[in-house]
């Protein structure tokens, strides 16, 4: 289109196209290039000869394999299935209920986050495993095994489902409630007719979230998967057990076609997603409602004492001199320099690695999804962008660590000084957990009127100052969502950096899965409990933020 | 705006560069070692090289066995480390063979045992120390259930060890590949596939790590784990109700040994370590925690260790497990890995 | 559709300075055209209202004047600059929505004085014309509070302040009053008519209420399917549609199919009415005639034009009563009729009455036949 081509005096255009042409750069190199470093190896042999398609016929012809696949989608599924209803109904009673406690709830429910996700698989260990005290409850099947893996990813996955689901019901129009019961409508009618469709967009989010990070997630196949093979353990195999990198990116490859496919699920839901937070749209403040906010405060008691069960089990453990055989207390659990040379040095390392992680991934998801989502020009660099923000939910932490470990250690590439450094082990960790990031930033975006960006046009107002002025003070609380949610991650994740940590940069969590295997496991979950309590105290303090936030800079939020 | 977010990522950049390359102040050498020697014995190596080779830094980079080989080959590109200390051989044997090593012979490795120095081909590897393969025994599950010990791998495809018996993978893990080959080395190829099938039918769990197994059987999550000796022992030493049984077949062994990374950048310093890895004193050091060193004239015998180990070491040709590696696992995968009903 | 060209001619108050200029002006969306070669003038300081359904072009037209969407070809001039490829942040323009837009996180004063801060003029000058603004929109005493405290009419005012405090050239409105409940949109129609008079600012209101556009406009651009049917003073929209689609579109029209016998006659069933005018039609030329409502006289005696009817239904609206009345034979004509309320109560007419209804030549309004 020549009117595109020729449009040169318009500034704004050019400095957003600018901006996401750096964005896109930007992404291209954290996600997609280290990608297609491991990737490209699918096609070559150990030597790195092109071999066309042979590693694939291979993987075909092998029937474990095979079945590996299958196993994962329906673990993935029935995970999905389990998972999503129940977050949405628990997000459900945090917003849209007056049941005494949302704050605790939330921060109980955010519980699984604060830990690495084989904490959940080793707590079943030691509840349901052979020595376990309600081994019993099985009725004689094993923990090891799928029912294992369901119930850990299940728990490891609420809080990412939650998070989306109480962003998509949070901003809502008090108004269509306020219309909807004037025309006597009964309260049923009213979740099907408003409160779902309002939220469609998160729930078909929450599902891909979910499937894809139980099918991605090799911890708790690891550790209690039993004989029970999935995709991911696939590619632990061959490329941890057998060093076969090319058989590895394959299973790699198979594992990046949900997010693919997810990816264009996605862009169809999108166009149908309307704004739903205009200016005139007045926030909604539930009533109290003593039947439901009583069913509701049950339901999350249930699920909460549920999650927080898991953690004390592996908080209690760590206090414990040898179990199951001899349960006296002990403190010697922390004191970590006898089981990790780095002792408390490890955790100091993580700190600081989850805070430049929670800055830096924050300001550039944030910035990045208002550049693709509400900014005009270059239609499909914003879709490239979009892509690439989706791409790093399919990609197991493994490849796309080692993918880093081919990119940034090639001997051409001048980023080889950050090797084994912070600045590596901060970037792979923004760009892993880059997708769920985006989207809570996107789902919060698209809740703003789209009109904000063509009045502050008319008024010669760049979009950058309508960003600072408007859009990052109406969207605090989701940024503050994302930015714990990074500082979290960033603090647990291990799959990813495994291969990145250099000496010096050992990080805590990489120190757990150093003292599981050699069978510390109680000093394992003591480190695991100070991660744990760490985030719980940002958690907190976020809570607290909010509440600042809401009360002082939000009194617009207020009728 | 826009300018500030700019600066606090330049910021941010200099501020992560400046806490990573804290330089040593002292003018020593800084060698970077990938090692697959257990966290607790990190400290104290580096304590006993650093004060013997005085010019020297130790700076550790540690992962179990099959990460650390994964990572040494994923950067083999570009390698990051200058020496290689306490990995298993068979993993240094494979890095010889695609000549990632630098040739050097340390000055006391003539002194060594002779199954602890390279043979073929130019001279890369020393040993260290070696560990077997045993099995952690729970008595007291055993004794609820009335089980008896075992005392060979014959023992262990007996009925009553139905679903009691973890291993770990031999794909997963190097140790697991050890067995694995060990048993065919014993009993010959095609014994050793009958005695596997057999075995099987008893595995509750293949695991995905080395270590687990004995670690599972001294938490009492599994009667028997088939292990390696170390572990068994520092499990039993923290309280572990178990015995470590070495089969009176014989049983599969690998050494941890020493090399120098090709195109180092430190190859004095490296070769400083690498002569410190054959001295006595260092061996010595590794009597500590292992029953098997390298050094003759080192006598050994770390707590909890099982008895007369040297003589229940099978014979055990390194360059054939190498060679038969894929064709094994391959063998291996289709016979067992198929079946992945859990029990 | 004919007749695109009569609107040009039909304008008698042709703008004396264009201000705005038009030029094959199109827009694609993938396939489908959602303006087609759109020719447009308008003068300084006029109201112009785009009037028609959903979908029918007019948001995309005013978006395509904003810079907002830009167009796929055609030219738009702005005082005689070509202004086609520039941005909105170049066109002088205010505009307001009909979802108000106004930013939630900010004040009413800081909302209206949005455009002004980023000028970098003065504290105390942009203090002194917010308070003028929103003293012009009628909230002196609104300044400190938020949008969500205010209702939806002081909203859109507020929107309307914040849209003109820049003192731009055109002002655009996009559905502004559409969300709005009817009293508070009847007396805002009133006050941003007034306030235009007032500022002479050049005005384009996009609206699908007729009624609405007949109220404000000087002039009305009706639109159907990205093409403009008509542009006439509200006045000549109404009484003169152009094309069926506007007559039907702008105020309540009976449509009655037939064929030209005549020159001026036209058979419709078994009736032959009589026409003041039918240029560019001939004999045996399918057509449809027009009549408005208002149009129809209940008269005594037979005559050229004059309809034995009978009233089927009566319905009240306030100031008049819409007949709807039925004629004889075998297929019978459907009419409808605004009798005013004096009339009616004369008369006393009542459902089931049979009448005898006149169709003035002159207010019968002759278009091609609609496939």
């Amino acid at each position: 289109m020549s009117a595109n081509a020729s449009f040169t005096r318009d500034r704004e255009a050019r400095v957003a196209t600018l901006l996401l042409a750096g964005l896109a750069f930007l992404l291209v190199l954290l996600i997609a290039v280290p990608l297609w470093s491991l990737l490209s190896k699918s096609v070559q042999n150990s030597n790195g000869q092109f071999v066309g398609l042979a590693n694939f016929a291979r993987y075909i012809s092998t029937p474990a394999l095979v079945a590996s696949l299958w196993n994962s989608i329906w673990v993935s599924s029935l995970v999905a299935l389990i998972v999503v209803p129940l977050a949405f109904l628990y997000a459900y009673a945090l917003t849209r209920s007056r049941m005494p406690g949302r704050g605790l709830f939330m921060a109980v429910a955010m519980t699984p986050l604060f830990a690495p996700s084989l904490l959940s698989a080793i707590s079943l260990i030691y509840i349901f495993g052979n020595q376990g005290f309600l081994k019993s409850w099985l009725f004689g099947a094993s923990i090891y095994g799928p029912v294992g893996i369901v119930l850990a990813e299940a728990v490891y996955c609420f809080p990412h489902a939650l998070m989306i689901m109480v962003t998509a019901l949070r901003l809502a129009d008090g108004r269509l409630y306020e219309v909807a019961e004037a025309l006597g409508t009964s309260k049923s009618r009213v979740f099907f007719t408003v409160t779902l469709p309002g939220a469609r967009y998160g729930l078909i989010s929450a599902i891909f979230v979910v499937f894809t990070l139980v099918i991605t997630d090799f911890g708790i196949p690891k550790v209690i998967g039993g004989q029970f093979n999935v995709l991911a353990t696939d590619a632990y195999k061959q490329i941890v057990g057998q060093q076969n990198f090319e058989m590895g990116a394959v299973v790699g490859l198979i594992l990046l076609m949900p997010a693919i496919f997810a990816f264009f699920v996605d862009r169809q839901v999108q166009k149908k997603q309307v704004a739903l937070l205009s200016a005139r749209a007045v926030p909604y403040e539930p009533k109290p409602n003593g039947k439901r906010d009583f069913a509701l405060l049950a339901f999350c008691l249930v699920i909460g004492g549920l999650l927080i069960g898991m953690l004390g089990m592996a908080i209690w453990a760590s206090f414990i001199r040898y179990w199951p055989y001899n349960l006296t207390f002990t403190l010697n659990n922390y004191n970590f320099a006898n089981f990790d040379p780095q002792g408390w040095g490890a955790y100091l390392t993580s700190l600081k690695m989850a805070g430049l992680t929670a800055i830096f991934g924050t300001t550039i998801v944030f910035f990045g999804a208002y550049l693709v989502e509400k900014t005009k020009p270059a239609p499909a660099l914003r879709g490239f962008v979009h892509f690439l923000a989706m791409l790093p939910m399919a990609v197991p932490g493994l490849v796309l660590g080692l993918g880093y470990v081919f990119f940034v250690n090639a001997p051409w590439n001048p980023l080889g000084i950050f090797y084994g450094t912070l600045t590596v082990l901060v970037a792979n960790t923004v760009a892993h957990f880059y997708t769920v990031a985006h989207i809570t930033a996107v789902t919060q975006l698209k809740q703003i009127d789209a009109e904000f960006e063509s009045v502050s046009a008319s008024l010669k107002v760049p979009f950058w100052v309508t960003f600072r002025r408007v859009t990052v003070p109406i969207s605090l609380p989701a940024v503050l969502d994302i930015a714990v949610y990074l500082f979290v991650n960033a603090l647990t994740t291990v799959s990813a950096v495994i291969f990145l940590y250099g000496p010096g940069t050992k990080l805590a969590s990489i120190a757990i899965v150093h003292m599981d295997e050699m069978g510390a496991v109680a000093a394992a979950a003591a480190m695991a409990t100070c991660i744990v309590f760490t985030a719980m105290a940002v958690k907190l303090l976020h809570l607290a933020l909010d509440r600042v936030v809401f009360a002082r800079f939000q009194a617009w939020r207020k009728r | 705006m826009k300018q500030g977010w700019l600066a606090g990522v330049a910021m941010g950049l200099v501020l992560a560069m400046g806490w990573s390359s804290a330089a040593d102040a002292q003018g020593r050498t800084r060698v970077t070692v990938y090692t697959a020697l257990e966290n607790d014995q990190l400290q104290p190596f580096k304590q006993a090289i650093e004060a013997d080779v005085p010019d020297v830094e130790i700076s550790w980079v540690r992962d179990s066995t099959g990460v650390i080989t994964s990572r040494f080959l994923a950067e083999k590109e570009n390698p990051r480390a200058d020496v290689v200390l306490g990995l298993a051989a068979t993993s240094l044997l494979l890095f010889e063979k695609m000549n990632l090593l630098e040739e050097y012979k340390p000055a006391g490795a003539d002194a060594l045992k002779p199954a602890y120095r390279d043979t073929s081909g130019p001279y890369t590897w020393t040993g260290m120390d070696a560990f077997l393969a045993v099995v952690c025994f729970n008595t007291a599950e055993a004794a609820k259930e009335k089980v008896s010990a075992p005392t060979s791998w014959m023992d262990l495809t007996k009925p009553e060890f139905k679903g009691k018996i973890v291993m770990p993978h031999p794909a997963s893990s190097g140790t697991g590949y050890l067995k694995v080959a060990a048993w065919l080395q014993i009993m010959g190829e095609q014994a050793g596939w009958a005695y596997m099938d057999k075995l099987h039918e008893n595995i509750a769990v293949y695991t995905h790590s080395g270590s687990a197994p004995c670690v599972q059987a001294a938490k009492g999550e599994r009667m028997v784990g088939i292990g390696f000796d170390m572990r068994g022992a520092r499990e039993k030493t923290q309280g572990a109700p178990i015995d470590l049984i070495l089969p009176k077949e014989g049983a599969g062994w690998d050494m941890e040994a020493t090399a120098i990374v090709k195109g180092t950048k430190n190859l004095a310093a490296a070769k400083k370590v690498a002569d410190w890895v054959a001295t006595k004193k260092a061996n010595e050091l590794y009597g500590r925690y292992y029953a098997l060193v390298a050094h003759p004239d080192v006598k050994s015998a770390p707590p909890n260790y099982p008895a007369d180990a040297e003589a229940k070491m099978a014979k055990n040709d390194f360059g054939w497990m190498a060679e038969n590696r894929e064709r094994i696992l391959a063998e291996w995968t289709k016979r067992y890995d198929s079946k992945a009903a859990p029990r | 559709m004919p007749n695109h060209a009569a609107m040009t001619s039909e304008a008698p108050r042709a703008p004396e300075r264009s201000f705005l200029s038009i030029r094959s002006l199109t827009k694609s969306f993938g396939p489908f055209q959602a303006l087609k070669s759109i020719d447009l003038e308008i003068g300084e300081g006029e109201f112009v209202c785009f009037l028609g359904p959903s979908g029918c072009g007019k948001t995309t037209l005013l978006r395509a004047i904003a810079g907002l969407d830009r167009q796929t070809g055609g030219s738009i001039m702005l005082r005689g600059k070509d202004v086609s490829n520039a941005p909105p942040s170049q066109r002088d323009f205010g505009i307001v929505f009909q979802s108000y837009a106004l930013f939630p996180n900010l004040t009413v004063a800081d909302n209206v004085g949005y455009g002004l801060v980023n000028q970098k003029k003065p504290r105390d000058m942009i203090i002194a014309r917010v308070s003028e603004l929103l003293a012009l929109v009628g909230l002196p005493d609104q300044a400190s509070k938020y949008p969500a405290q205010l209702s939806g009419g002081q909203q859109q005012r507020v929107a309307l302040a914040r849209a003109l405090a820049t003192s731009p050239g055109l002002l655009l409105l996009d559905e502004p009053l559409s969300a709005l409940d009817a009293r508070v949109r009847l007396r805002l129609r009133e006050e941003i008519r007034a306030l235009q008079r007032r500022l002479g600012v050049t005005t384009i209101m996009v609206t699908h209420d007729q009624e609405e556009a007949l109220s404000m406009a000087e002039r009305i651009v009706v639109m159907n399917h990205g093409v403009i049917e008509q542009v006439g003073t509200p006045e000549e929209v109404y009484a003169r549609p152009a094309t069926a689609f506007v007559a039907d579109f702008v105020g309540r029209m009976t449509f009655l199919s037939g064929v030209m016998e005549g020159a001026t006659l036209v058979r419709v069933g078994d009736q032959a009415l009589r026409v003041a005018e039918a240029p560019g039609f001939s004999a045996g030329q399918k057509v449809e005639l027009g009549l408005r409502p208002e149009a129809v006289r209940l008269v005594e005696g037979a005559g050229e034009n004059r309809l034995s009817m009978r009233i089927t239904e009566l319905e009240y609206l306030g100031s008049f009563v819409r007949a709807t009345l039925e004629g004889e034979g075998a297929s019978p004509l459907t009419l409808l009729a605004d009798l005013p309320f004096n009339v009616m109560q004369d008369r006393a007419y009542a459902p089931g009455q049979a009448v005898i209804a006149e169709l003035p030549a002159s207010a019968l309004r002759i278009f091609s036949a609609r496939t």
